[in-house]
Parts: C-alpha cells; structure tokens; sequence
C-alpha cells in the first residue's frame, strides 16, 4: 500500500483547460506527476464512457476541466458536459464509486495557478480515498 | 426432408416472453415450420430431456436460440452444451443478451438477495433459517442436488461465444419473422453482431418532432409516468417523460411510445454503443434545459441500465 501513487486521468479542454495546464508549465507552477493529461476537443467531448473506461482501465481519479459557463468555444459544449457529469456521478455513487474519485471543474486559459493548485487537491483527495476498487475485484471486464 | 433446419431453443433465466414471441408469428410460423425441425425446445415446448441434447453430436443444430440470462450453474451447463452442439448460437432477446430485467440483480449481492427471498419478506416463514444449497442428504440415504446460485447475472456472452445477438423483451414477433426468415435464406450479417434494423427507436417513432419538421427543444420538466398523461402524437421525451428511444434500437416499431410508455430500452444499444446506459446518460442529461433537472431524474441506475446492468463496463455494484 506504501508504493502506491495514483494514477489520475485529465480530460482537458483544447480551449481552456488544457492551455491552462500550458500556462501552469510555461510559469514553471509543479503538480503532481500522476496527472495524466488527455486533450480533448470540449469538455462537453468527454461521454460518460470514457470516464467510466478510464476508471476500468486503471485510473483512481478522473477530472474533467472545462471552459467557464458562458465561455464554451462551442457555445454550449461545456453545459451539456456538466450535466451529464451530474446524472454520470449519481449513477457511479449508486454503483458504489466513490463520488470523490471523478471531478469536474472549470479552468480557463488564464487559470494556469489555479490548474497546479486544483491538480494538487485531485492528487491529495485521491491518496487519501486509496486505490479504485474497479477491476480489483473482478468487477473488471 | 433431410435440409430441413434444426432448431435448438432454451429458455435460461428469462420469464417465457421471448417462447411467446415466437409462438406470436401465428400463421408465419405456420408457414415456416415446414423448413424447420426443433430439436430441442426446453422447458416450454418439446419433451426434449438435457441427456438427449447432450447425447447429439456436436455443431448438429444449425440454430440454437438462448433466451433469458445466466445466474444459475444448470443455465451455465447448457449454456455450454448448446455452444457445442449449434452452429450459429443467438442471445435471444434483452436477457441473454444484455442480462434483461434480472440483471437489476447485480445492484445487489447474493446474500442480500437471499435475506429478502428467504427471510425478509413478509409471507415468508423461516423459523430453521434454511437457504437453498447445492446438495443435502434426506433421510441419510437420497442425495437431493440444485443448481448453484452465482453471486451475480451474467449476460450469454460471458459464458460461452455468441454469434448473434437480438434484442427486445420480448422482440417484437414481426421481427422475429424476419430474424427466422434471414437465418434460413442465410442472409445474416458477420458473426458477433446484432441482427437489427439499425434504427432507432426515434427514428421509426411517429412522435419524433422531426416528422413534423419541428425543432427539439431542451427539456423542461422532469415527469414520471404516473404525472399526467403525454399530449396526443407529441414526443414523450420533450414533455419530460424520460424515454430512451435515441439510444435503442427501434426493431419493435416504437410500441411504447405508441401507447404513450416512454421507451425503456429492451431492445439494446443502436450500434455503436457499448454501454446502453451511459450513453443514455449522455443523450437525457444533455437534452435537459438545467442541472437542477438532473437531479429530479429518480433512481438512474435502474432506469438507464433497466436491460443491460451485466452487460455495462462496471457489470455490477462496485461494493
């Protein structure tokens, strides 16, 4: 259990999250190396199964960062996604993950502080729920 | 007529509905019963015993049907023992293919199931605390044996390899017309698919806004069936009735919606879809005009996994 790290999975939004994690990199602001970054084209891009498939492969933790509400490059991309996000957590509580294990929260472009910090507290919130049960018990297929 | 088709039908977990599916084509069956020869038909219709369909040499049948899921070790076995002696083996209907409405039961743990069945419920009487086993001893001398019960459901295709897949609780008999009739002219689509229209239930839906040529709009409320009726000829879903039409496949005609039932999906995923309910997820959540309506939306896992909780990428509750 001691060697443990996480293994945490990003879905970032061309448009804001993901050059946020740009900024973070290009100020020289640290997160932790078990973020995994995957750039996806809007937050509202991420279906519920890919955050269930990230969670089934391996991940203990997945976020979600989008554009703030009103800024979605799309218009509403950002909306739809938080939505679904919404309806996915419940379904993944009554299924017994740990609602904490996925996230979702809005970092624009500007935001690169705010992305190492938030990265920081994913990170942390995950160490201290443990590994994902998922595909530990044979709930994997 | 020694070309006639052999037919092999199982009826695992399911309830019977599928067996009345097919007894439903009335006068096709008539006319397609010529070309067939059912050779095994358990436990409903032939007086066929598992020790004759075991003692037939293997890939004898040409078409085996298997409806209803896999809970218990007796629907394992056959599982088995069809798939060695059919050539083609279909997942008939939501059950066998997806784990269908008992596969609810996966919410659930086997002891927990048991506390209700046996202990719990309110005409039971239990007083010794007795639970089904897999075998006792009566009298000291005759060894009485039951299936096991395994801790979970599982769909067909966890068990042994299935050919084809069709969905529907029951599918629709027109359907099964069609399905029976593809089989024997031989015109079937490659291993491991559904035989499907490959509609959706919208698409075939005289209610879609788009046969009229009107826009959908976001959903504003949030409505159970019991809250109202739906307005004549209007789409369900865009009154708030939760219908899971736009992700399942429409092979029945849109029967529910017809009679003003919201779709419920029992006719699987349309293709393309590997888990019916998180895509189901996506296409209600993003349809709704606000979050606060996705919180209104009650108890979704058994809505938008009614069919298919064994055969989703989690498969069951977590712990």
């Amino acid at each position: 259990m001691s060697d443990w790290t996480p293994n945490i999975v990003v879905f970032a939004c061309n448009w804001c999250t993901y050059q946020g994690a740009d900024l973070a990199g290009s100020l020289r602001y640290g997160y932790p190396s078990t973020v995994n970054i995957i750039r996806v084209p809007c937050s509202g891009r991420v279906e519920p199964e890919f955050i269930v498939a990230a969670l089934k492969n391996g991940a203990d933790g997945v976020f979600v960062g989008g554009c703030h509400p009103g800024d979605c490059h799309y218009k509403e991309g950002n909306y739809k996604a938080i939505r679904r996000f919404i309806l996915l957590k419940r379904v993944l509580t009554s299924m017994g993950v740990e609602p904490e294990r996925v996230r979702l929260e809005w970092i624009s472009g500007s935001e690169g502080k705010r992305f190492a910090e938030v990265m920081a507290e994913f990170d942390k919130t995950i160490r201290e729920i443990g590994p994902s049960p998922i595909g530990r018990d044979g709930n994997g297929r | 007529m020694a070309d006639k088709l052999k037919l092999a039908y199982f009826l695992s977990g399911g309830c019977g509905g599928c067996d009345m599916a097919i007894v439903d084509l009335s006068e096709t069956l008539i006319d397609v019963l010529p070309n067939l020869e059912v050779v095994f038909w358990a436990p409903t219709v032939a007086d066929v015993k598992y020790k004759d369909l075991e003692a037939m040499p293997d890939k004898s049948i040409d078409l085996g049907l298997y409806s209803g899921m896999v809970r218990l070790g007796e629907q394992e076995h056959i599982a088995k023992v069809m798939r060695a002696k059919c050539k083609a083996l279909v997942a008939w209907g939501a059950c066998a293919a997806l784990g269908g409405i008992p596969g609810m039961g996966n919410m659930h743990t086997k002891e927990e199931i048991f506390k209700t069945a046996y202990f719990d419920t309110y005409s039971t009487d239990n007083p010794d605390g007795i639970v089904p086993q897999t075998r006792c001893v009566v009298d000291g001398k005759y060894e009485l044996t039951l299936p096991e019960f395994y801790d979970y459901v599982r769909p067909l295709n966890e068990v042994v390899d299935v050919d084809y897949y069709i969905g529907g609780c029951p599918p629709h008999h027109s359907f099964v017309g069609q399905a029976i009739l593809a089989v024997l002219e031989g015109k079937l689509p490659p291993p491991g698919s559904w035989i499907t229209g490959g509609k959706a239930v919208c698409d075939v839906c005289k209610r879609n806004p788009a046969t009229e040529g009107e826009e959908r709009e976001p959903i504003t409320a949030v409505k159970r069936t019991i809250d109202g009726t739906p307005e004549e000829g209007k789409c369900v879903l865009q009154e708030g009735y939760l219908c899971l039409g736009p992700v399942t496949q429409g092979d029945c005609g849109a029967l529910c919606p017809k009679v003003n039932i919201p779709c419920r999906g029992c006719g699987g995923p349309i293709p393309g879809v590997k888990d019916f309910g998180l895509r189901a997820i996506a296409a209600i959540a993003a349809s709704l005009a606000n979050e606060e309506l996705v919180d209104q939306i009650p108890s979704p896992v058994k809505l938008f996994y009614r069919y298919s909780l064994p055969a989703s990428m989690l498969g069951k509750k977590v712990k």
